[in-house]
């Protein structure tokens, strides 16, 4: 860890009865810098995912995350309101399904604006505007603005996720598998959405993905999880090019080439 | 002043695929470039010349030795250095023109091209006009700036990863077979670009086949020879 590390694991573990999810997993997380991590279904990334977002409690170990002030808190040992405030504010969350995250019975301006709100902003033109400027960033054409996210198409919803989660500006994003389930025109689009509004915003994220050659595009650094540990990480472009573990060697050589 | 420099550097190959089969490239090599020098690697095919390229820039990971890169006002060693220190390094110092352009969906050419000097603190309208002045000196027409380059032929990708690669002015530069799929006439551009950056000071590590743009950039050329085979 050094004096601007922002977010920072040390020795995460936990098991759901006997299968080990995470196994002595350390994490470091630097301001503007996005972190892939990747692995097969089940090697516990979205449960990392989860435990650095304070969502899941492991069984040992701690994470710790700076505050804009530079003061270091205990992500499990803040107060639960704490908590609350930083997933509204500083943090943001993306699901691989949109629907965890929006609410299907609020128009897709209400989805952006709201998060606004929690986070404190009153005044409705303001909110009203700055959900407008989010679903032109998104590409979703204004006059979406009063439709219910039920009618928009998997691809909008996800842009739509994107929106709700940026419109406050966090400094910290946790991405589990944005692209998961989508066309792969639709999958490009976002990459190169999610690639501009991240680097135009300085924001550091944690990305769970499979898909390697997003990772590649996105991220800076790589960490590779096999039955819940992290078997190599580094260089996001050294690791897949040269990987070290047999276990990356078989992801990278699995993957087709298009 | 040595601009890059390696110490014993040492790379192999280990192959779990296939039972740990270990593969020697290269061993105890001992390489100096200057500024404005340009050093071409030489020795037949599959003796290793990208792989050395490659770790040069950190892209493999070198097992044994020193990668020593003059970056700001000291030595940092690529070998060893964190993630962030490499990217730092190659940010500012160290520039690298693969073979192949890896193209980023629908970001246009003139955009990958002007994306390095806005990286570097220019402001984005004159990190355009740079980019296209660059890329129309490659001869990619105007009509192609706003194109994403997936749908350009080899010859054109290649000459917008030039132009990525000599924008950013990176005072240590590795070019791989950067006149590959290039006609006469835009190997001779290249050959300027080369000599311009030599005249700048910079320092160049370049893979090169064809003899007269390899006689017309190199000032020495650097052999390496095969290893003998472990396996």
């Amino acid at each position: 860890m050094t004096p601007d590390t922002l977010l920072a694991a040390r020795g995460l573990s936990l098991s759901f009865g006997a299968i080990p999810a995470l196994a002595d997993v350390d994490i470091d997380l630097w301001p503007g810098e996005m972190l892939a991590v990747v692995g097969e279904s089940g090697s516990g990334k979205t449960t990392l995912l989860r435990v650095l977002s304070g969502l899941l409690r492991p069984d040992t170990g701690v994470v710790w995350y700076r505050d804009p002030d530079g003061r270091l808190a205990d992500v499990h040992a803040m107060p639960a309101p704490m908590l609350r405030t930083l997933h509204r504010s500083d943090w943001g969350f993306m699901h691989q399904d949109p629907k965890d995250s929006l609410r299907m019975t609020v128009s897709a301006g209400g989805n952006v604006g709201e998060r606004l709100m929690a986070k404190g902003a009153r005044h409705y033109g303001d909110i009203r505007a700055a959900a407008l400027d989010w679903l032109r960033q998104v590409e979703i054409d204004a006059g979406r603005i009063d439709d219910l996210p039920r009618v928009f198409s998997g691809g909008m919803l996800q842009r739509l996720q994107i929106a709700r989660t940026l419109v406050t500006q966090p400094r910290l994003v946790f991405m589990d598998e944005p692209t998961g389930g989508l066309d792969v025109s639709v999958q490009a689009r976002l990459l190169d959405l999610i690639r501009t509004l991240v680097a135009r915003l300085g924001i550091a994220a944690v990305l769970v993905t499979h898909d390697i050659a997003a990772a590649r595009l996105l991220a800076q650094r790589i960490a590779v999880m096999q039955r819940g540990r992290v078997v190599e990480t580094g260089l996001t472009d050294q690791v897949l090019d040269d990987p070290q573990h047999p276990y990356t060697q078989l992801l990278v050589s699995s993957v087709l080439q298009a | 002043m040595i601009a890059l420099r390696t110490e014993a550097l040492t790379k192999s190959f280990t192959l779990h695929l296939r039972g740990g089969l270990p593969i020697p490239v290269l061993a105890g090599v001992s390489l100096e470039v200057r500024p404005g020098e340009c050093v071409v690697l030489s020795g037949p095919s599959g003796v290793g010349k990208s792989t050395l390229l490659r770790c040069l820039y950190g892209n493999y990971r070198a097992e044994s030795g020193r990668i020593l890169i003059r970056h700001r006002d000291g030595d940092v060693d690529i070998a060893s250095a964190d993630p962030r220190t490499v990217l730092g390094v190659r940010h500012e110092t160290l520039g690298y023109v693969s073979q192949f352009l890896r193209v980023v969906p629908r970001v246009a050419a003139l955009d990958i091209v002007a994306e390095v000097p806005v990286g570097r603190g220019v402001a984005p309208d004159a990190a355009r006009d740079q980019a296209a002045a660059l890329l129309r000196r490659l001869n990619i027409s105007q009509r192609l700036h706003d194109l994403p380059p997936a749908t350009f032929s080899g010859g054109e990708q290649q000459r917008v990863n030039l132009a990525r690669g000599f924008i950013g002015g990176h005072p240590v530069l590795l070019l791989d077979e950067p006149t590959a799929s290039l006609d006469g006439e835009n190997s001779a551009v290249v050959i300027a670009l080369v000599r311009e950056a030599k005249a700048r000071g910079t320092a160049i590590v370049a893979i090169c086949h064809d003899p007269e743009v390899r006689a017309a950039i190199a000032d020495r050329l650097f052999p390496l020879a095969p290893l003998q085979d472990a396996a």
